[in-house]
């Protein structure tokens, strides 16, 4: 450890990892050090003795579960837009050699206590139960607009300049009721509050552009991806691209301190009694706790099931969003299912998670409304931790923290944070322009 | 491990053992024929394929090194998944590696997957004046946990092509690891571009 490094790396989840390896690739000579035995940090998927030993004190899970180690249980539940940022990093980085994907099966909206499936296209709006016959007809129009729409061709704007005109102010030159409106900014948009409304229309347009792309991409159920044996296997992939170009590797390293000069800058790590030189330190929240501050708190139910969730078409992977005003709450919640054909838990059995951001000093009854979609359930356990962001200012001390994971479903914000940083610690911006046209799944 | 026409094997192989034991060294070898006196950690070895006929199949090797995230023992669990097959090296001119091999071998058999075909390799076999494991050690460890054994030599080419060359005999005679159809993402444009195509053996 007595060495000096461009990068100290603190934690191993998903943020850090890709990060790690994009300065690696940069020829930066990088020391990427874990508190824990495993890769992931936050963002681990857990085995069933892990999982059992976190949440019940206990390492010995029942035996009717199976084999402890069929399961990945996500800590932090998410899918991939099949066109989206993290697939761009993935392709980008080259790291995809080390991972195999499969398409979800199906993407669902709660809308009046029941569940639908999520209409994205002209074609599936006419189809879908959620909209009486008028409405369908001005839903479609509203597709139609989307798909056409292109940046840089004015004819398909239709005189509305969508940089200020608002979402709200869009949806009514379609006329589209607050129903539509609530699945389109929600299921669709993603968004996870109503702010959007009264936001510029561009940023919502885009964002549905994004689902129906990504939903034609794999012509499956939904429009998102996962990788086989669950999103652990993510900061792992990227640790390794680290590695190949010369990272350094330790994980159980306890009480990694940040060493500082007078003037307050970092100037090395301590572990174990050693202590390595450093001009930059990248890490999560954990590691830093007096420069960061809570912004939030996220609840979720892991829930081990026989079945999958009803009435999704028996969905072995599926994702079901609840717009908040469906729930008469600020922020929507999230229900994701995952089975064994994600290689996720053995043969017959499903993992869900219903997670939310909590709003109540009760979080865990907030979440009644995703757990009552779920049918009978083996086992729960219930997991809340807030949710930190960085208050420091690196340009006085070198040190550059990630946001802690929000309850979103998918990874646009994750590939947000971690861009931003990279432009802050290097300030060059990542081109992530890899033609997704080309990009595809094939064989290797 | 995927079948990927009727005498066609994909197959994931991994390289385990102690620091300078010779993993990169080997693949080089059996890859591009290359050999380094001193050769640089590893950096640019850590994915390569080489393809081998045997009998009447062809046997593609996706080779996966360490990248050195075994020194401080923080090798991922993705390193092992859905291997076909293993080398464990040791160096036969230094004991503690020869030791080190043996706990990889005992973290390989935990691992639990039946069908994975191990290799011993006594690597640096052109070093037998400073020989410090018998040959006769190394074999009767590999016996004794079903493992077979070969000592190589990176430097001469000794034994190289014919370990690789047993495991592929070894291969298609082992069962493949249950793995359910998966795809992999890519920038090479295909002609059906949206389509997708399973790569593992269901």
């Amino acid at each position: 450890m007595d060495e000096e490094y461009d990068v100290i790396v603190l934690g191993t989840g998903l943020k850090e990892c890709i990060l790690s390896g994009l300065l690696s690739v940069d020829r930066l000579k990088v020391l990427h050090m874990d508190r824990n035995d495993y890769y992931g940090g936050e963002s681990t998927s857990f085995n069933l003795n892990q999982l059992w030993e976190k949440f019940r004190g206990s390492s010995k899970p029942p035996p009717e579960f199976g084999p402890s180690r069929e399961y990945n249980v996500d800590m932090v539940p998410k899918f991939m837009m099949a066109n989206g940022a993290l697939v761009r990093v993935l392709i980008h980085t080259d790291v995809t050699k080390y991972l195999y994907f499969k398409a979800v099966d199906g993407s669902y909206v709660y809308n009046k206590g029941k569940i639908h499936k999520v209409p994205a296209t002209d074609v599936e709006a006419l189809k879908s139960p959620l909209m009486g016959l008028f409405e369908k007809r001005r839903a479609r129009k509203f597709f139609i607009y989307v798909q056409n729409y292109e940046d840089d061709d004015l004819k398909t704007h239709e005189g509305l300049d969508l940089t200020r005109v608002t979402s709200k102010e869009l949806f009514a030159k379609f006329g589209l009721d607050d129903n539509t409106v609530d699945f389109i900014g929600h299921a669709l948009a993603l968004h996870r509050d109503d702010r959007y409304l009264n936001e510029p229309a561009l940023e919502t347009l885009k964002r549905v552009k994004l689902y129906s792309e990504s939903l034609a991409r794999f012509q499956g159920g939904s429009p998102y991806i996962y990788p086989l044996y669950g999103l652990g296997e993510l900061p792992q992939a990227f640790a390794r691209l680290s590695a190949v170009y010369g990272g350094t590797y330790m994980l159980s390293k306890p009480d990694c301190t940040l060493e500082f000069d007078e003037e307050g800058k970092v100037r090395g790590v301590t572990s174990d009694g050693e202590t390595a030189k450093t001009k930059k330190v990248v890490c999560d929240p954990s590691y830093v706790r007096n420069k960061v501050k809570k912004v939030g708190k996220v609840v979720r139910a892991i829930c081990i099931m026989n079945h999958p969730i009803p009435n999704t078409n028996d969905s072995q992977s599926v994702q079901i969003i609840l717009p908040q005003k469906q729930l008469g709450r600020k922020s929507d919640m999230y229900v994701f299912c995952c089975s064994y054909s994600h290689n996720v838990a053995p043969k017959g059995k499903y993992i869900a998670f219903v997670s939310t951001e909590a709003e109540t000093d009760m979080p865990e009854a907030e979440l009644e409304p995703g757990l009552s979609l779920l049918g009978p359930v083996e086992e729960t356990f219930f997991d809340v931790y807030d949710r930190y962001e960085p208050v420091n200012d690196h340009t006085l001390d070198n040190v550059y923290i990630s946001k802690s994971y929000d309850p979103t479903t998918h990874f646009e914000t994750t590939v947000q944070d971690v861009l931003a940083m990279y432009t802050r610690i290097t300030g060059k911006v990542l081109d992530l322009s890899v033609d997704l046209s080309a990009a595809s799944a094939a064989d290797e | 491990m995927a079948t990927t026409g009727t005498n066609h094997l994909q197959a994931k192989l991994v390289l385990l053992g102690d620091m300078g034991a010779g993993k990169s060294s080997l693949v080089l070898r059996f890859v591009k024929g290359q050999f380094f006196e001193y050769q640089e950690s590893t950096i640019g070895a850590a994915f390569l394929t080489q393809t081998v006929a045997v009998n009447d199949a062809t046997v593609k090797f996706e080779i996966w090194d360490t990248a050195g995230q075994e020194r401080y023992h923080s090798l991922a669990p993705m390193y092992y998944r859905g291997a076909a097959a293993a080398i464990i090296v040791y160096d036969i001119s230094n004991l503690d590696s020869f030791a080190r091999a043996k706990k990889w071998v005992q973290e390989l058999l935990q691992q639990g997957n039946a069908n994975l075909v191990m290799a011993l390799a006594g690597n640096k076999a052109d070093l037998s004046s400073k020989r410090k494991v018998e040959t006769e050690e190394g074999k009767a460890y590999a016996d004794e946990n079903q493992l077979f054994f070969m000592e190589t030599s990176a430097k001469t080419a000794q034994n190289v092509n014919e370990l690789f060359y047993e495991i592929a005999r070894k291969l298609p005679k082992a069962q493949p690891a249950q793995q359910p159809a998966g795809m992999v993402l890519t920038d090479r444009p295909t002609g059906d571009r949206f389509a997708i195509k399973s790569t593992c053996c269901a």
